[in-house]
């Protein structure tokens, strides 16, 4: 489990997160929602140590993160796997090389276990004859399956997901959704999504956090979410004509 | 203004005290090495190779031209040539050229993974991003830029030869012995010494700028700017400091 415990954040004279706390719970897919610029990335960020915190702390399992100095951080970061908005995908490197590179840096494992190893994460995730290709070369969807296959590659405890689905059609959103899913429920991770896609949460949401305007505003399951009569909330996810038919029936 | 360029420095510093710490896997740093010498070094070579006999050769006409005197000799083209080429043409502006060439691919590499989240992606894994993107860098630039620079002046000697002999201003005679004659091999020395400097100043310089990148491909593109006018006037400041203390 992830707590995320009062924690503040501020860029200057902008207060973009103000006494968040929330927690992420294990095995379960945890959404972080809210509108752009809100602070949903930079609550991620801070949760994962790419941001220090101003004040607040979070804790991975008990252990305080944020106390931690970046070589006690080092074997808490090799428990994360996290995917990012665009990828980040190695430019350099081949779809092989990308998925190896974990392997390469923090294991002792051989050139053909390590390949066994990429082979079965491109498998999981339905990528296949795409090892030789450079992420110039492939599709934005094939470019977020590497980057999940980078994630899991070193069987993460935690998988942390940044607006998986932007820039995807629907249907490989819900593609990219369910493989998040199965894997959660395969690896027994603690996976913390952030989305603004209403789809991803009607599809995939477990645990919901709310943000809004830096606070954390609401928290609770989908089932909560649907009877909640909180107007920022309900303003937020039945913004499109499609949800608000949804509602009525 | 003040406070920014203190803020600079020390956050330069920072940056260098980040890149000395214990690799996380020596074998892939010493890959990257590799890597980045075939990149900054073999990658140079033609622009070198190039800019190296023209410099050459200009040097060697525009000193024959200034020493039309019938009370110096004619061998003294050579010597001109051959000691203005050592100690401040190839190390300096072939330093200079390649502050362009490098800084800016340096620069420009490092920022747009900044920009793209690839540092991040590295931090998150546990990785020290900083050294592990600037390190090979400046170890390979190290060991490679001498022998850039010892290409550079034997090509501009070359290239002078071949401009003296075939203007018939300087002939082949006179210019040999002018570059045999009364030679310091210190001067060699100096000229690598301020090659290392030179090739610090660089590849640091620039993989810094290119780490602070923040925002688009627009700041990439005036981080690999500000890299190369940086670079450039650290070069200019460190070899009138250096000509000063060693040569003075």
């Amino acid at each position: 489990m992830i707590k995320v415990d009062h924690i503040y954040k501020t860029f200057g004279e902008k207060t973009v997160l103000d006494d968040v706390s929330c927690t992420f719970e294990t095995g379960k897919v945890n959404l972080i929602i809210g509108q752009s610029g809100m602070g949903k990335t930079v609550l991620m960020k801070c949760t994962v140590g790419l941001f220090e915190v101003d004040k607040g702390a979070v804790y991975f399992d008990g252990r305080n993160f944020s106390e931690m100095n970046f070589k006690e951080r080092k074997p808490i970061r090799q428990e994360i796997g996290m995917v990012f908005q665009g990828g980040a995908l190695f430019d350099s490197l081949t779809v092989e090389q990308n998925v190896m590179f974990p392997l390469n840096m923090f294991t002792h494992m051989t050139q053909e276990e390590k390949l066994d190893r990429v082979n079965f994460c491109l498998q999981r995730v339905n990528l296949v004859n795409a090892n030789k290709l450079f992420p110039s070369e492939i599709s934005g969807g094939m470019k977020k399956r590497v980057a999940i296959a980078r994630a899991i590659s070193m069987n993460p405890k935690y998988l942390f997901c940044d607006e998986p689905n932007s820039g995807l059609d629907p249907k490989t959103s819900i593609v990219i959704d369910n493989l998040i899913m199965e894997l959660t429920e395969e690896f027994g991770t603690t996976t913390v999504v952030n989305t603004h896609d209403m789809n991803s949460l009607t599809e995939m949401g477990e645990k919901i956090v709310f943000i809004y305007k830096g606070k954390n505003y609401w928290e609770g399951t989908f089932e909560e979410l649907e009877m909640s009569d909180n107007p920022e909330l309900i303003d937020f996810v039945y913004a499109s004509k499609i949800m608000k038919r949804m509602r009525k029936h | 203004m003040l406070t920014k360029t203190w803020f600079e420095i020390g956050r330069y510093w920072k940056f260098m005290k980040g890149l000395f710490v214990k690799p996380e896997k020596f074998i892939v740093y010493y890959r990257q090495v590799m890597h980045e010498l075939v990149s900054i070094g073999v990658g140079a070579l033609g622009i070198v190779a190039l800019t190296s006999v023209f410099m050459g050769a200009v040097i060697t006409l525009q000193s024959a031209y200034n020493l039309v005197n019938p009370m110096v000799p004619l061998y003294a083209v050579g010597i001109v040539a051959r000691d203005s080429i050592i100690l401040e043409f190839s190390p300096t502006i072939i330093m200079l050229v390649l502050a362009g060439k490098i800084g800016s691919s340096i620069a420009s590499e490092i920022g747009t993974m900044r920009v793209t989240e690839q540092i991040d992606a590295l931090e998150i894994m546990g990785i020290n991003s900083s050294g592990y993107l600037t390190l090979p860098k400046i170890v390979a630039g190290l060991l490679i830029c001498p022998f850039v620079v010892i290409i550079s002046i034997f090509l501009g000697i070359i290239g002078g030869w071949v401009a003296g002999d075939m203007s018939g201003i300087v002939p082949s005679a006179d210019y040999i012995r002018g570059i045999q004659d009364q030679f310091l091999p210190f001067n060699i020395v100096f000229a690598l010494i301020k090659t290392l400097v030179f090739a610090y100043i660089i590849t640091s310089v620039s993989a810094y700028h290119g780490f602070h990148t923040d925002g688009g491909a627009l700041e990439v593109g005036q981080s690999s700017t500000k890299a190369v006018v940086y670079s450039s006037i650290f070069i200019l400041i460190f070899d009138y400091i250096l000509t000063q203390l060693i040569l003075a």
